[in-house]
């Protein structure tokens, strides 16, 4: 079976226990979650989280099902790479004095896009946006140059699609709510 | 003056508000301000003390099944809560709608090991549909409203409200607020009417469509919806283990039950149908057999009020979201009427191999020692309570039996572990089922081995006067694994005789009469004096350990690879 790398989209209320549910329907099927990452969206009380993993279409079609089901959960969304625009964010922590011994590390940071965060008399930090294959290409090059530590986010993501897909649930919903109440 | 209230009566109020008369619980330190409000509501709300948590959630789960309301269980902290959980898994398998309420230590304490702290919700959330703690007297109402509509709207199930120490004694004001509406929830999503139209279209151009009818008939109280729409299109119907009822036992087109001990017909049909209508199903392993020789001819349109169950052990053609009810209304006023009369008798030639060859041997027993088989016992107690009762069973060859030989006319007629296949299910779902539907006979069946998993409540019979009719299926064994280690596992029989106590006695001590049934001779006049006694009675049956539940599919085969005894698969003509 043909396993790729998911991206799921999973729009929930900013409540207690939501981590917990969504990431049970994972380890239920043993699956491995790649990289998360949570926070709040522009819709006021909805939180964002977005999940990277591994596996079949199948299997991710189910998992989203299954999220969605969750009754704090708005809806769920399962994207592959090409219909998304997509990020994260490293740290990368020298010692300042290995900056100042060479050109090296300038010239590798420089070319690679990242930019300098803090300079101290002890150690500077670099900070790169890309995607994961860039990131840890930087990795590669810092690493034999001294790198001392070493941090990166989980993916973030938008949509190609010309609107914000929960939208919609949320019209519906609030149509529906409008006639429960009449 | 304030008219503030401690959050327990709150807890109260809002449970008599949400028309709750009846719940099941054992008390607990951390519930006992719960229960000091129920002291002064106990005419309004009528507590029924289990001898076991577990006891007291599958009675709820057994009154919920009966009724179809909201089932109400109420426990304490820690150990109280732990002993909820095969509950909760069993009512989240089978669709039952219950509230659960917890007690919890003081909110100070959470989360610092205190004396019966446990994270209830995080322990529960895998097994329920909902779970939620409460930490302030002011949230207990919406919390309580949000949980009865979660727990009784879309596909039914468990929720969990865990109550703080302090939310119980606390104060705030109480105002009802029913829940009609959650913005992150829909429960009764609307069927495009192209949808329907395209699901007409390949009803009507069926030569062999087949329905099955599931639990989610019952549960969305589609019968008369579901005879309606088999008669217009003259389409036999087969029914999951938790459908049974959804149609009577004697309608012409109720063509049985399917799965790994169903009958012949509709199994055999299924791998020839060119159409299948499935309703409130979810092709349960126990149905299907191995899934790729499953249905290989047929168009599945798969209607379920669960999206979720949509494509996820067997590919539907076009699925339906939606409520069974509407969705079989809105599809009979547009299906043809037909007939398939051909397609429809082919199902009695099946139907007479399996009375031939297995059911009159069932029935018509003559062990020489007197022993009885399963089969027969069923056939007459469903006969002398009319066809009428509500059949509750445990699990095992207790189980398959009951379901196989017992017949239903009244929709609501079967309650049985089926998602969870929990022992020990029977005589507390038997007791709640009572309890919800007074009028009715409730008659269970229950092995040896399931009735002592839960023994302990004959004490709520005892002490409530329940009239349930027990029928003990005892063959000192545990028989279905016993069935399958004869079959599969060269009678090799580990761990499954079973040296029993008197259950006769047992049954005397709390207070039930009964009846050792120990020869065949005996059964006619025994079951006679069960139906005619009023109130609880115990039959202990005594059957003959070597019988096997047949036909059967065995685990991993096709659906139509079915044996008819131990040694000769069907074949037919
Ligand atoms: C709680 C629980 N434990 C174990 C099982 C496995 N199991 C299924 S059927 C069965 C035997 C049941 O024996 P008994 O209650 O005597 O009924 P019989 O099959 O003889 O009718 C067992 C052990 C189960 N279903 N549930």
């Amino acid at each position: 079976m043909d396993t790729q790398l998911f991206t799921i989209a999973v729009f929930t209320e900013n409540q207690v226990s939501l981590l917990h549910q969504i990431s049970m329907v994972f380890s239920r099927r043993c699956l491995n979650i790649e990289s998360l990452s949570v926070s709040a969206c522009s819709i006021p009380g909805v939180h964002k989280f977005t999940i990277t993993c591994k596996s079949t279409r199948e299997m991710m079609e189910h998992v989203v099902k299954q999220i969605e089901k969750r009754i704090d959960v708005l809806k769920a969304f399962l994207h592959t790479d090409d219909e998304i625009v997509f990020q994260e964010v490293a740290l990368y922590k020298v010692p300042t004095e290995s900056v100042l011994k060479s050109r090296e590390i300038e010239d590798i940071v420089r070319k690679s896009g990242a930019r300098v965060l803090e300079i101290q008399p002890e150690y500077t930090v670099f900070e790169k946006t890309g995607h994961t294959v860039e990131v840890k290409d930087l990795f590669d090059r810092l690493q034999p140059l001294g790198l001392r530590q070493f941090v990166r986010s989980g993916r973030i993501a938008v949509t190609k699609a010309p609107v914000e897909l929960v939208d919609e649930f949320l019209q519906t919903q609030e149509e529906r709510k409008h006639k429960l109440n009449k | 003056m304030s008219n503030k209230i401690s959050g327990s009566e709150i807890l109260i109020r809002s449970l008599i508000d949400q028309g709750i008369d009846k719940v099941f619980g054992y008390p607990g330190g951390s519930i006992i301000p719960v229960y000091d409000r129920l002291y002064d509501f106990s005419d309004k709300l009528h507590h029924y003390l289990a001898r076991h948590e577990q006891g007291a959630i599958h009675a709820a789960e057994g009154f919920a099944r009966a009724t179809g309301k909201t089932g109400v269980v109420i426990a304490t902290s820690g150990p109280g809560a732990m002993n909820l959980i095969t509950g909760l898994n069993d009512a989240l398998m089978d669709s039952t709608p219950i509230v659960a309420i917890t007690g919890q230590v003081q909110s100070t304490l959470l989360g610092k090991d205190a004396f019966q702290e446990s994270d209830v919700v995080s322990v529960t959330l895998p097994v329920t549909k909902w779970a939620i703690q409460v930490r302030r007297p002011e949230d207990i109402a919406s919390a309580v409203a949000r949980a009865f509509y979660i727990a009784n709207s879309g596909r039914p199930g468990p929720v969990v409200i865990d109550l703080a120490k302090d939310a119980q004694t606390g104060v705030a004001e109480y105002i009802f607020q029913p829940c009609n509406f959650i913005r992150s929830y829909n429960p009764d999503p609307e069927v495009a009417h192209e949808i329907i139209d395209e699901a007409a279209k390949i009803i009507n151009n069926a030569k062999r469509p087949l329905i099955l009818s599931g639990h989610g008939v019952t549960i969305s109280k589609a019968e008369d919806e579901l005879i309606s729409f088999a008669e217009k299109g003259d389409i036999p119907v087969g029914c999951t283990m938790l459908g049974l009822s959804s149609i009577p036992t004697d309608h012409p087109l109720n063509k049985g039950m399917l799965g790994m001990h169903g009958n012949l017909g509709p199994n055999i049909n299924t791998n020839k149908a060119d159409v299948i209508v499935a309703i409130g199903m979810r092709f349960d392993d126990r149905v299907t057999g191995d899934t790729k020789k499953y249905a290989p001819n047929a168009k599945i349109i798969h209607i379920d009020i669960d999206s979720s169950e949509f494509d996820k052990t067997i590919k539907s053609h076009l699925h339906i979201h939606g409520n069974a009810a509407g969705v079989l209304r809105r599809l009979t006023e547009v299906i043809d009427k037909n007939n398939h009369k051909d397609w429809n008798d082919s199902f009695s030639r099946h139907a007479k191999v399996e009375d031939e060859r297995v059911k009159a041997r069932e029935t018509n027993a003559s062990t020489p020692d007197g022993k009885m088989l399963m089969g027969e016992v069923v056939s007459k107690v469903s006969e002398a309570f009319s066809h009428d009762a509500i059949l509750v069973t445990d699990v095992g060859q207790n189980q398959m039996f009951s379901v196989r030989y017992f017949s239903y006319t009244r929709p609501r007629s079967v309650i049985s572990s089926g998602g969870l296949g929990t022992m020990g299910f029977g005589l507390p779902a038997a007791i709640g089922a009572k309890i919800g539907e007074p009028e009715r006979n409730v008659v269970l069946f229950i092995g040896d081995g399931g009735l002592q998993m839960t023994v302990e409540e004959l004490g709520m019979i005892m002490e409530y006067n329940v009239g349930v009719k027990i029928v003990l299926l005892n063959n000192n064994f545990l028989g279905n694994v016993r069935q399958w280690q004869h079959l599969f596992f060269n009678s090799r029989y580990s761990a499954t005789p079973m040296v029993n106590p008197d259950f006769k006695m047992l049954a005397n001590a709390y207070g039930i009469p009964a009846i050792d049934v120990a020869h065949r001779d005996q059964l006619d006049e025994a079951i006679e004096k069960m139906v005619s006694t009023e109130g609880a009675f115990l039959l202990n049956v005594n059957i003959d350990e070597t019988d096997m539940v047949f036909p059967m599919t065995p685990a991993g085969h096709a659906v139509d690879e079915i044996l008819l005894n131990a040694t000769e698969y069907y074949k037919p003509v």
